[in-house]
């Protein structure tokens, strides 16, 4: 734990000023609130059904590719550490470690999961 | 006890102290900049040339009426603020301002504490206040914010590669992951890392404004398609609350930039020998120079540039930057086990 103490107190200073100020807001503040208030904001006409709808697959596709990528990251964090300890033997085995992702990283690119938009506009 | 409590207390009193004020005053500077970038004059009303004008901002925000709407989620409603401001401000506590003072005759580090895994700290810190835009937007039960927070959150995610993969280059040329160290290998090297690393420290810049959701990648509040973006449902403190850590995350990035590329506390030009009278200036005062000149970038960048197309963002974060990123580690890998 050495060292970490430290953060933790950090942590609750930062959620108490974060409350404070929420807390302070809802005694100070007035309190007048209309059925139009109270209404998500839609432009100013009246809300038209709810706002948690199907949404495109492609955020989907990019958490996923993110998930991959950022644990081969954290993959990486030791290695880059410990480099000249294992000298060409380690960079060579990073490298068949890329190859494997990035084989995956190509085909992702050409069936266009990365294109959001259509093809005229790019 | 006053070894053990009294001044580590004192000390993130003092930091946190003077992140708030930092974050009221950029957003002053940022106002001013926009306007005489635009031939304008910039608040000018509150005390002379607007100084006091942050204050004016905080008392109104504080005393204005907290509305949440009929359909919102009322728990998360209110969590998602708190949980983008703290991990915004428990970032300092391992980002170092210098090395040690003396102050009433006591050796003080001028960092909160100094993990190992400092940088890995940073980076996992830093991507849960993600959370927190992402349960604003939901739990606004409107269109315009959850639109925006889907924006941001596959934006965010996906500078997040190309910038992680820029910072394990860095830790291959300086072998280690506390930032203290970090600093300290850039003072034995003899040179600042933007020199070694030129191309990893565009890629930071470029995925630092991505990530903080500036301009020009400012769509998950571009307001011309999505009113104010994942905000749009909050008022009062909780608003503030979102601009607080919008802020305060500039000031992490560039802070975390400063230390990684810039040298961090270190003096400029040490090895030139006319000029070594620089490095009698204390190191925190080289470190917030270097932090203020990284965010006067972000805000000249914010008053000159057009916001980016969604597919130019992504376009740019998959496939030029995450490629680029890759090239620069492999090169930096085979420096490191040549030399």
């Amino acid at each position: 734990m050495d060292g970490w103490l430290p953060i933790i107190v950090m942590i609750l200073l930062g959620a108490a000023f974060a409350g404070a100020g929420v807390l302070a807001s809802q005694f100070l503040g007035p309190k007048n609130p209309t059925p139009e208030k109270l209404a998500p904001y839609e432009c100013g006409v009246p809300p038209v059904g709810d706002a948690r709808e199907r949404m495109s697959v492609k955020f989907y596709l990019v958490a996923m590719i993110f998930l991959l990528f950022d644990i081969e990251v954290a993959f990486l964090y030791p290695w880059a550490l410990a480099l000249r300890q294992l000298g060409w033997v380690g960079y060579f085995q990073i490298l068949v470690f890329f190859a494997l992702l990035l084989s995956g990283f190509i085909y992702v690119w050409r069936k266009g999961v990365l294109d959001w938009g259509s093809e005229e506009r790019i | 006890m006053i070894d053990m409590v009294v001044i580590p207390v004192f000390k993130m009193l003092v930091v946190i102290t003077a992140v708030l004020s930092a974050v009221a005053y950029m957003v002053l500077l940022e106002r001013k900049v926009q306007a005489w970038v635009q031939v304008r004059l910039g608040p000018m009303r509150v005390g002379p040339h607007g100084v006091l004008q942050p204050i004016a901002d905080v008392l109104k925000l504080i005393t204005k009426e907290d509305v949440r709407p009929a359909s919102a989620d009322r728990f998360l409603f209110t969590l998602a603020p708190i949980l983008v401001v703290v991990p915004a401000l428990i970032v300092f506590a391992v980002v170092p301002f210098g090395t040690s003072t003396t102050m009433f005759g006591k050796e003080i580090s001028l960092y909160i504490t100094d993990l190992d895994i400092g940088l890995l700290y940073i980076v996992s810190v830093a991507s849960i206040g993600l959370y927190g835009l992402i349960l604003g937007g939901w739990a606004s039960n409107s269109k315009y914010p959850l639109l925006s927070s889907l924006r941001a959150s596959a934006q965010i995610v996906s500078y997040e590669v190309a910038v992680t993969m820029t910072l394990v280059s860095l830790i291959v040329t300086a072998g280690s992951l506390s930032l203290v160290e970090i600093v300290k290998a850039q003072e034995a090297h003899g040179v600042w890392y933007v020199f070694i690393q030129p191309v990893a420290f565009v890629i930071f810049v470029i995925g630092a404004l991505a990530e903080t959701n500036r301009a020009p990648f400012d769509l998950p509040e571009a307001e011309q398609e999505l009113v104010g973006g994942f905000h749009t449902e909050y008022s009062g403190m909780r608003f503030a609350l979102f601009f607080l850590a919008e802020y305060t995350n500039m000031i992490v990035v560039s802070a975390v930039g400063v230390t990684m590329f810039l040298g961090g506390w270190l003096a400029p030009f040490s090895s030139v020998s006319w000029l070594a009278w620089l490095g009698l200036v204390p190191g925190w005062v080289w470190f917030s120079l270097k932090t203020f000149l990284l965010l006067s970038l972000f805000l000249w960048i914010r008053a000159t540039l057009p916001r980016y197309r969604y597919d130019q963002l992504m376009r740019l974060g998959w496939k030029v930057l995450i490629p680029l990123a890759l090239v620069n580690l492999a090169v930096s890998a085979v420096l490191k086990v040549l030399l």
